[in-house]
């Protein structure tokens, strides 16, 4: 089984942490990742970088920015993981914009995944027709989720297209906004939520984009399955170094 | 075969929507809204109105005789560059705007590389009492300081794009940023035929006025509408598009797009993209781009702001590929060659970008009967700066 799915099934809220693959420094990547399942972080995203990150915030940019001027690309990314299941056992997802996956080659970048041990792609402008007309089946073939978003503009109607698509989360963005916006969640988010949780969806939710601290935590995992932290977590890294990880993850629970 | 966009957005392999599902709901509004919106009679009349008696449209179809002379064939210029705000860019801003009104938006945002964009859609903002922010690279503000002023005159808010390599690339992300965070009264005026579908199909219909034009001006003058030639230089392509329109389908209309080739093709600064260029994805739509083998997308290089983009409109790109058009790209130092000639022998300074179609006259050689159009997408006040140390005047 993928190891998304069962940590799904375990009886927690997921708390799920993003980086930059590259950054701070070239070679973090699996210091990152191990100190991360170390401190009780049930899943992690590896951001790919990307020259131009459209969907992301100053923090998410900067580190991209800065990975990529260290040298990291996709084929290191691959070299730097290729023994990381020896060490760890928590769920990884590699989260990246479309183009330099599709540079790879869809396919033998999904190879690569499995040889990983990678359980899942978020690729955040890699749309939904696209994805189910011509990547579904080589997905499905190599093992891989692959996890779609969600807005508070999303109609109710394509949620339920997604959630058809869905095989093992769905990410809610919290709110209209690039990822690092924080204003913290109010009545509005809190409707939003409820909505999504009325849905009564088959792929449960877990909510990314402005969680900061314990209490956003808390209140976008009432209702969902559990949250993102990226920005934070980066700006964190940047203060502390991978040193601050433990810190960082007890002052989110 | 067909030059046009599916109702998908596709040309042959290229465009579509590429998109975060952040950008979906609004993209999708335009969508299933445009061409009925542009059908209406009442945005017909008022779109042909503005065009007609604020833009200054028809613009002239001018038979340059000198430059004809030189080169022994018939050449005609399409005076875009004498629109309201010295380009065709304003086609697409009134259009665009009046899309806006239709869907009821009241805060406009834009992108602009030299500033021709940010100023035609700053004007139609002024125009019609709209908010307006307009996102410019950090580099291209402090060198196009005469269009940033000319923005702030007009009530709009720039916007200094601080990310990547602080150019037009980025300032389409900023701008694309700002759409994400404000998905519900804001409507994107993009600047040119790139972007997700349905923006490369929507620019390019408001900018087929240039080649519905030529048509009627050419029966008039010639007694055909069709010349043998287009010639347009390509950036995005919105000018290109406009030109080559209404003749996409028209086989025996050679299509002529100039690119920018900067100090060479060969030389590492160059914004040559159907030489350059990988099939890839750039905001939101597959098409040519630049970039690394890894896919990061690169930073082209040209001596004309305009043309200093790192892919094509999908539609161009289709038109490479399938080979209906033919691609030419001029370094700098000729199209300023060009600019210098056409300023001397017709008297009148072209955009840099513009400079760009008439160095094709020296590349290539048109039988004396031949009709060749050659768009002249914008004057040159802009430039004069450029122009100015470029040639020690
Ligand atoms: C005068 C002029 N021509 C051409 C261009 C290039 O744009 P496009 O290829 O979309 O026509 C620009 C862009 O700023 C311009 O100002």
């Amino acid at each position: 089984m993928n190891r998304i799915h069962q940590k799904l099934k375990e009886d927690k809220k997921i708390l799920s942490i993003y980086f930059t693959a590259g950054y701070p420094e070239l070679n973090d990547t699996v210091n990152i990742i191990q100190d991360l399942e170390k401190n009780g972080v049930d899943l992690i995203e590896i951001g790919l970088p990307f020259s131009d990150p459209l969907a992301d915030g100053p923090t998410i940019q900067e580190s991209s920015t800065a990975a990529l001027k260290n040298g990291m690309n996709t084929e290191l990314l691959f070299e730097q993981l290729k023994d990381i299941r020896k060490s760890v056992s928590i769920p990884l997802i590699i989260m990246g914009y479309f183009n330099p996956v599709f540079q790879y080659g869809v396919e033998a970048f999904c190879k690569r995944c499995k040889e990983i041990g990678i359980d899942g792609l978020i690729l955040p402008d890699l749309p939904l027709d696209v994805y189910l007309q011509d990547y579904e089946a080589t997905f499905k073939k190599y093992g891989l989720i692959n996890i779609f978003l969600i807005t508070p503009q999303t109609s109710d109607e394509r949620i339920r297209k997604i959630d058809d698509a869905s095989n093992g989360f769905i990410y809610m963005v919290s709110s209209a906004s690039t990822t690092g916006a924080t204003s913290g969640f109010g009545s509005e988010q809190q409707a939003y939520f409820e909505r999504i949780a009325a849905l009564d969806l088959n792929n449960p939710q877990i909510v990314g984009f402005g969680i900061n601290n314990a209490e956003t935590f808390n209140q976008a995992t009432r209702t969902t399955s559990g949250a993102i932290i990226g920005s934070a977590f980066i700006k964190h890294l940047n203060q502390f170094g991978i040193e601050g990880i433990p810190d960082f993850i007890k002052t989110i629970r | 075969m067909s030059y046009n966009a599916d109702e998908k957005g596709y040309y042959g392999e290229f465009g579509g929507a590429f998109i975060p599902e952040m950008l979906y709901p609004n993209t999708e509004e335009l969508r299933q809204n445009y061409i009925q919106i542009m059908e209406e009679p009442s945005f017909k009349k008022e779109f042909d109105h503005l065009l007609k008696d604020y833009v200054g449209r028809p613009t002239p179809l001018y038979f340059a005789e000198r430059l004809s002379k030189k080169y022994n064939t018939k050449i005609y210029l399409k005076r875009e560059d004498l629109c309201h705000t010295g380009a065709h860019k304003v086609n697409n801003t009134i259009g665009q705007i009046l899309m806006a009104k239709k869907l009821g938006k009241n805060r406009i945002i834009a992108e602009t590389g030299a500033g021709q964009h940010g100023v035609a859609t700053a004007t139609v903002c002024a125009l019609m009492g709209i908010e307006c922010v307009v996102y410019m690279g950090e580099i291209d503000i402090a060198r196009q300081a005469p269009n940033v002023a000319r923005m702030k005159m007009l009530g709009a808010e720039v916007r200094p794009a601080l990310s990547g390599s602080r150019t037009l690339k980025d300032a389409t992300n900023e701008a694309i940023r700002d759409w994400i965070n404000n998905p519900v009264d804001t409507h994107y005026i993009i600047g040119s035929v790139v972007g997700p579908h349905p923006y490369p199909d929507m620019v390019a219909r408001f900018q087929s006025v240039i080649s519905q034009e030529i048509k009627s001006q050419l029966k008039e003058k010639e007694g055909v509408e069709n010349p043998d030639y287009v010639i347009a230089c390509v950036g995005g392509g919105s000018n290109a598009a406009g030109a080559f329109y209404h003749y996409l389908d028209t086989e025996d209309v050679g299509i002529i797009a100039v690119e920018a080739a900067g100090k060479g093709i060969d030389s590492g600064e160059s914004a040559a993209t159907s030489a350059l260029g990988k099939v890839g994805i750039i905001h939101g739509s597959k098409t040519l781009l630049m970039q690394t083998p890894d896919g990061q997308i690169t930073e082209p290089y040209s001596i004309s702001a305009g043309l200093d983009y790192p892919g094509v409109g999908p539609m161009h790109a289709h038109l490479f590929r399938s080979g209906r058009g033919e691609f030419i790209s001029i370094t700098d130092a000729d199209a300023m060659k060009a600019g210098l000639l056409l300023s001397k022998l017709e008297g009148i300074i072209p955009a840099i970008e513009s400079s760009h179609a008439f160095a094709v006259l020296e590349e290539k050689t048109f039988k004396p009967n031949d009709i060749v159009v050659i768009n002249l997408s914008g004057r040159g006040d802009k430039d004069l700066d450029t122009y100015i140390d470029y040639f020690k005047l």
